[in-house]
């Protein structure tokens, strides 16, 4: 999955407000400074108000659709573990779904940051990405006076197994 | 323009790589009104130092957009698919004036409606309005498109539109830009050209051939131009197609040998009719209507078609797929999502509580508030365009029998308000309801749907600084209202069931502003004071 000749697509569920969009823009700028060609799509418009939001990244060497396709998903990230069961169907046979319900969140430095916790599950499944290069997208993403409760959040999930 | 040679690589969604090619396009004036999926292209160039503003409606941003271009100035319109209906008085008309410096409208489509009324395929305003349009199918394309459309716009004097989809717009991809080496805008100036520009029937007659005879030149151009690329693949099977279809295409047919359009009006038939006598198979595929397939069909090329089921919704690569096997089986339906509700908190609420428990028939409008329709409330009836809700209740009051006339109550947001509520209060007061009528303005101080712009109504500008503000309570009593009164929904809610219940009651004309500002502007503000 980490050549660069296939294509690595990723979904992030969740529920408007809980920084699913902010988990993919971190995503989607690891894989980028990386150097991968990356597409990161999302329908958004009136996702402020609680409603199922979903992202799709997808980078490899050459990425044509923006979205992932049903079927498609290498990894499903749920933010918001009810929203694994409606999103399931996204993922390939051997797709690994990674849900927040599996993060203590007593360890959590503060409730809000789980979508950090769910992104660190991620990233022992994607070698190709350096540790200081998620660091770097984090703290590029992220305002600065965040950035004290999220790398210990990415740091619990990524220790997550 | 800059001279910097490096390319720069950078991960933008469609909408930044619009603003982006703006910025250096050196554009003079960006002017639009919000709608998902354009919102962002203004924000972002008001971000990047360009001019930027939001208008009361889009018919108002074109025609200011129109008269900067007239004035010889690169000027950027942004506005979503239903927002170009609304300028489309302005914009057939411009089309044979023409313009001196560079007018390029983004129309941003909505296919699958994420977040808009209908699923209208604005392909279809470039024919009849006779305007070239440009399609991008990913950001790359968006920035380069977006210089081409000024070159275009500039050098046959003529407004261009830019149609975008709510997968483009908000899809984030891959661009390597220089800075464009763009002939340098034309410095402003007017010059006088009446028979150009003041379209009296003896002017716009030969305007009308001029505008025939720019579009068979820009057809003539397209068929060389930049915008068709071939993709060869397999000789036996050939696919027309433009736009974000192009990559789901080029994913779920790699063997196939592919046409993208990338100007969609006026078409390249010359290229198009070799193209498909070069292949065994030649199928169109294109999401939302089948404007291609018509198009050359109507010129006498044989092509396939999708079935007409995929004339609905986006396509995908899975839809792609089933286009080329003309499978036809029932799509296995989205799971439901969770759906949007209000804030907790939300003052839109308090309104949605009365109207429901007064059981009133609830001519409502676009805008977080038509979440009213959902449970807990069902406190709307009618939701059809922006503005509707006071034409839409004026018209059952003036028909309806007495009792179900006097329950009629319209229910529109501020920022919908002074988008085109306005002329329905004008109409309330000239073609008075005999039972009278009333209308609530939710005024939560911001454009909240579409992510918190500024408008009239808050004395605010795009960039958040201090501007005029329109008084919604003197202009009610200027058109004529009886009564204009202001409500603060959380500690008058009260004396708002009472006032309500009155004027339902009564033969007045009623105007009733509920005013509290949406509890995410609070942090908006924030945001923005920090600055
Ligand atoms: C012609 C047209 N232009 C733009 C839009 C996008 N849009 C939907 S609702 C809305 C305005 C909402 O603001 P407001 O009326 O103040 O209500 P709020 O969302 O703040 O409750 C806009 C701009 C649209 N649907 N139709
Ligand atoms: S964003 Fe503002 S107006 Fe919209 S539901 Fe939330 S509080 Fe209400």
């Amino acid at each position: 999955m980490q050549e660069k000749a296939s294509v690595t697509s990723i979904v992030i569920a969740g529920i408007g407000g809980q920084g699913v969009i902010t988990i993919s823009d971190i995503l989607a700028e690891a894989v980028f400074s990386s150097g991968f060609d990356v597409k990161k799509s999302e329908i958004h418009g009136m996702s402020q108000r609680g409603g199922s939001v979903t992202s799709d990244i997808r980078f490899g060497e050459k990425v044509y659709s923006p979205s992932v396709p049903v079927g498609g998903a290498d990894f499903l990230l749920v933010v918001s573990p009810d929203q694994l069961s409606r999103n399931q169907r996204l993922l390939k046979p051997d797709g690994l779904a990674l849900s927040a319900d599996r993060i203590d969140s007593a360890q959590l430095p503060n409730a809000r940051s789980i979508n950090l916790a769910v992104l660190g599950m991620l990233a022992p499944h994607l070698p190709a990405i350096a540790a200081t290069t998620w660091e770097q997208a984090i703290r590029s993403v992220m305002p600065e006076k965040l950035h004290q409760t999220a790398l210990p959040a990415f740091e619990l999930g990524r220790a997550c197994q | 323009m800059g001279h910097r040679q490096n390319t720069q690589r950078l991960l933008l969604s469609g909408n930044q790589a619009v603003a982006l090619a703006a910025k250096h396009a050196g554009v003079a004036l960006g002017v639009g009104y919000p709608g998902t999926p354009s919102t962002e292209i203004l924000e972002n160039f008001s971000a990047y130092g360009g001019r930027a503003e939001w208008a009361p409606n889009e018919k108002v941003a074109l025609e200011v957009g129109i008269g900067a271009a007239y004035g010889r100035a690169r000027v950027l319109v942004t506005m979503k698919h239903v927002g170009v209906n609304v300028a489309a008085d302005p914009l057939f008309t411009a089309a044979y004036t023409g313009v001196d410096g560079g007018l390029v409208l983004i129309s941003a489509d909505d296919p699958g409606m994420a977040s808009s009324q209908n699923e209208q395929d604005n392909r279809h305003y470039a024919k009849a309005a006779g305007l070239p349009m440009l399609e991008p199918a990913d950001s790359a394309e968006a920035y380069r498109f977006a210089l081409l459309g000024f070159e275009i716009s500039e050098r046959w004097r003529i407004p261009v539109m830019l149609r975008m989809t709510t997968r483009i717009c908000h899809s984030q991809t891959v661009v390597e830009c220089e800075e464009p080496k763009m002939p340098p805008a034309l410095e402003p100036g007017y010059e006088r050209e009446i028979k150009r520009r003041v379209m009296i029937p003896a002017y716009a007659r030969p305007a009308h051939r001029e505008l025939r005879r720019k579009l068979a030149e820009i057809a003539a151009f397209n068929e060389t131009s930049v915008f068709p690329q071939v993709d060869q693949g397999s000789r036996g099977l050939g696919i027309v197609t433009s736009g974000v279809t192009y990559q789901y295409v080029r994913e779920a047919i790699p063997e196939a040998t592919v046409l993208k359009l990338g100007m969609s009006h006026p078409l390249p038939m010359r290229k198009i009719r070799e193209f498909a006598a070069d292949c065994e198979r030649c199928l169109v595929i294109e999401e939302g209507d089948h404007y291609l397939t018509d198009e050359i069909r109507a010129a006498g090329v044989k092509v396939e078609s999708k079935p007409e089921t995929y004339r609905f919704g986006e396509l995908d690569v899975a839809r792609v797929r089933r286009i080329l096997n003309n499978d036809q089986s029932p799509e296995p339906p989205p799971p439901p999502g969770r759906p949007p509700q209000l804030c907790q908190g939300c003052p839109h609420r308090v309104a949605f509580e009365i109207l429901r428990d007064m059981k009133c028939i609830v001519t409502g409008d676009i805008g977080c508030y038509t979440l009213g329709v959902l449970p807990p409330f069902e406190a709307m009836d009618t939701c059809l365009c922006m503005g509707g809700s006071i034409g839409v209740g004026l018209g059952l009051r003036q028909v309806l029998p007495e009792t179900q006339a006097r329950k009629v109550v319209s229910v529109i947001g501020d920022s919908t308000f002074v988008h085109s509520g306005i002329t329905g209060l004008v109409e309330m007061a000239y073609n008075r309801p005999r039972t009278g009528h009333t209308v609530l303005i939710l005024d939560n101080d911001t454009t909240a749907m579409t992510g918190l712009q500024e408008h009239p109504g808050t004395g605010r500008l795009l960039d958040y600084s201090p501007a005029s503000r329109l008084d919604y309570e003197a202009l009610g009593r200027a058109v004529g209202m009886d009564k204009v009164a202001l409500f603060d929904p959380h500690r008058d809610q009260d004396k708002l069931r009472e006032a309500l219940r009155e004027a339902l009651q009564g033969n007045q004309l009623n105007l009733f502003i509920v005013r509290q500002p949406c509890v995410l502007a609070g942090r908006k503000a924030k945001k923005m004071n920090e600055r």
